[in-house]
């Protein structure tokens, strides 16, 4: 479509007319409190006060609390046996009980209960062994049957904690390690995709996403800026994909994060909230928890009042909007799914004897097979090589430099300690400048640690090494030098077309 | 009485052969007279005696005392709560379900709906654990993570008012109900 298309937040319901995301929603109060670009909040090692605002004297509590969404990776959706795929033909991947025609029913799909526990049993929550279902009501074009089944009044997960880290002053130098604590995860249905289409003032839906699972993560609102929230969902991301129970990548909506904010005077009851919607990258996380927490603190010191609205987070202006759509509290009439009976889980003592086997969750038996955590990684990085507790991070953060390094670390002499300073320093820093991902490196493990044992046996020095590593990561200039080079020891006689050829073919070996 | 003998007539002329039609007809008369006499007899000697006997047995029973039975004050029976439903409220479950009320008889079947309902609120329910389902002891069946539907797009769209390349027609967002004070409603005037 042609047209500007934008996606709709989830959540929204009523009977309120809905806020377009770009374009025709105003602008947020002028050129905002702070220019763009400023790290405006930044919390201190103890995540207390921010004694920030004009008068500076009484200082301000932030306090965030994140909801998070992530798209369950399966086969097929919760309640029904179509396809779960990103980018497919419009209206495709639907069947019956997507588009809620009558006469359908919910069938519960074994694969996303296992991915709610597995998600459950890594955030250390106690898993409920018999949860429910319920329906949750709003109109919207992209909820077919004008409810969503979700688990409100018992979930399937309930007090967990994620324990997550970040570095005090942007150093990298020291990690603090926090934890906020998971209050539920439930499983929940997702809605179809409405694109906007103003020009012909109309909307298109897209039921491929209607029916796909959701885990829901609530956290309490334990953080107090927008840096915590982002490396709280950076761990979870982690986890999740270590887990394998969601890809999690925001950009594909597979991960959708939504920002509770409000701030208060420290020994005051906890000031009127704000929802944060509309934000899709790990960044503008950050961006729009640290907007937001200004622009209330700005707002109740010129005596103003803050609404428990929903807001909007506009990258392009980098402030958050109010969406118009959500004057009012929504009364969601949640009544218990009259269709699906309790989700029973067992464990080990309580498995029933003569059950079919395929019927049954053991919550135990997930419990022995959980692969590695991130945490656990990062701490059999350091005890096995010796490198900082910062570096685990960097290779974790990577997808796939973790294996990158310790495959190095097996075909080569040097230390890992060493080597580690190759891999972060030299190799990162080039994918990052030539934007590439571990896996697309032009220098292969086995090339880096033969090189890397040529510097240990002195055969080259140390500035020759990492000009190989650059010529091999495609840096023309050095390639240029080369030719330079030969050109010059050919007293000029060479074809520099044919020696550029030669050198490019050798370089690819 | 001189058509069902026209019409008897008239069917056994049709099986009798022609040859006999005076034997027929004076066969048909027998029988409408065998048939009109049939009923005489059962009218005087079972209806009028059985609503006789029946007439005897209400006398009787009149007669012999009634007493009537204990009244219980059943409280299920006796709420007297004629709380109203606001405007207020009517309104919000206007929004909310997007129903009409439409009149005063609307308004009232939900009052009365609502305290019959209210009975419930007679029954002690201390310490029970409330039942959400008749389901609630039936399995939930997990089903494997297979494909196994999709790929209707045709067969979808078929009943769409509207759609554009596979797409779904909507408005562009909730078409909000107005307020009540814009709208023409019933509610308004027993504000």
């Amino acid at each position: 479509m042609a047209a500007a298309v934008a996606m709709a937040a989830r959540g929204c319901g009523g009977v309120w007319r809905r806020a377009r995301q770009r374009g025709a929603g105003q602008p947020g109060p002028g050129p905002g409190p702070f220019p763009r670009g400023q790290r405006a909040v930044a919390c201190n090692a103890r995540g207390g006060a921010v004694p920030a605002g004009k008068s500076g004297l009484v200082p301000w509590v932030p306090v965030v609390g994140l909801e998070i969404h992530a798209q369950i990776s399966s086969n097929s959706k919760l309640f029904s046996g179509s396809q779960v795929q990103f980018a497919a033909p419009p209206n495709s991947l639907v069947s019956f009980f997507d588009a809620s025609l009558p006469g359908t029913l919910p069938v519960l799909n074994r694969r996303c209960v296992e991915a709610a526990v597995m998600t459950g049993l890594a955030l250390n929550c106690s898993i409920n062994k018999k949860s429910l279902f319920d329906r949750k009501h709003y109109f919207y074009a992209d909820l077919p049957a004008g409810y969503q089944i979700t688990q409100q009044r018992v979930p399937i997960a309930v007090n967990g904690s994620l324990s997550y880290s970040l570095c005090i002053d942007n150093k990298m130098s020291q990690m603090v390690t926090k934890t906020v604590r998971i209050k539920q995860i439930q499983l929940e249905q997702d809605s179809g995709k409405s694109l906007h289409d103003d020009t012909r003032s109309q909307t298109l839906v897209d039921l491929n996403r209607a029916g796909v699972g959701l885990m829901e993560v609530v956290m309490e609102p334990d953080m107090c800026c927008g840096e915590e929230a982002a490396a709280a969902v950076r761990e979870l991301q982690l986890i999740l994909q270590t887990l394998g129970s969601s890809q999690a990548v925001m950009a594909e909506g597979q991960l959708r994060v939504d920002a509770n904010v409000s701030v208060h005077h420290p020994g005051e009851p906890y000031g009127v909230r704000t929802e944060v919607k509309n934000i899709n990258s790990i960044r503008f996380l950050a961006k729009a928890i640290d907007y937001e927490i200004q622009r209330q603190i700005e707002e109740l010191e010129n005596g103003g009042t803050i609404l428990n609205e929903t807001r909007a987070f506009d990258s392009k202006l980098g402030c958050t909007v109010p969406m118009r759509d959500k004057e009012g509290k929504q009364d969601y009439r949640f009544m218990p799914e009259p269709n699906l009976p309790p989700l029973i889980l067992y464990d080990a003592k309580s498995l029933p004897a003569n059950m079919n086997h395929q019927q049954v969750i053991n919550i135990d038996w997930i419990h022995e097979r959980l692969p590695d955590l991130p945490s656990v990684k990062r701490k059999k990085l350091v005890e096995q090589y010796g490198i900082l507790p910062e570096h685990s991070f960097t290779l974790l953060n990577e997808d796939g430099l973790a294996e990158f390094f310790e495959s190095v670390v097996k075909q080569t002499q040097m230390k890992p300690k060493k080597v580690i300073g190759w891999i972060l320093k030299d190799l990162l820093s080039y994918l990052k400048q030539h934007s590439l991902t571990v896996k697309e490196s032009p220098v292969s493990s086995f090339l880096l640690a033969d090189l890397l044992n040529l510097l240990e046996k002195k055969e080259i020095s140390s500035p020759a090494a990492k000009q190989v590593m650059a010529i091999k990561a495609g840096n023309q200039k050095v390639l240029n030098k080369l030719i330079g080079l030969v050109q010059k020891k050919t007293e000029g006689r060479s074809n520099p077309v044919l020696v550029k050829q030669l050198l490019e073919k050798k370089l690819s070996e | 009485m001189a058509a069902l003998g026209r019409v008897s007539r008239l069917l056994l002329g049709a099986a009798a052969p022609r040859s006999l039609p005076a034997r027929g007809m004076a066969a048909a008369a027998a029988h409408e007279e065998g048939g009109a006499r049939m009923w005489k007899t059962l009218t005087f000697l079972v209806a009028l005696p059985g609503v006789a006997v029946c007439m005897l047995n209400c006398y009787l029973k009149a007669q012999h005392h009634h007493e009537r039975p204990e009244f219980v004050p059943y409280s299920h029976l006796r709420i007297r709560t004629k709380q109203k439903v606001s405007v207020e409220v009517l309104d919000h479950l206007e929004q909310l379900a997007l129903v009409d009320f439409r009149d005063s008889e609307g308004v009232e079947r939900l009052q009365k709906a609502i305290q019959f309902a209210d009975q419930l609120h007679e029954v002690n329910t201390d310490g029970v654990e409330p039942m959400d389902s008749v389901l609630e002891d039936r399995c939930l069946y997990l089903r494997e993570d297979d494909v196994t539907e999709g790929n209707c797009t045709k067969e979808l769209l078929e009943n769409a008012r509207e759609k554009v390349e596979e797409y779904f027609v909507a408005p562009p967002g909730n078409i909000p109900l107005p307020k009540l004070e814009e709208r023409e409603t019933f509610l308004q005037g027993s504000k």
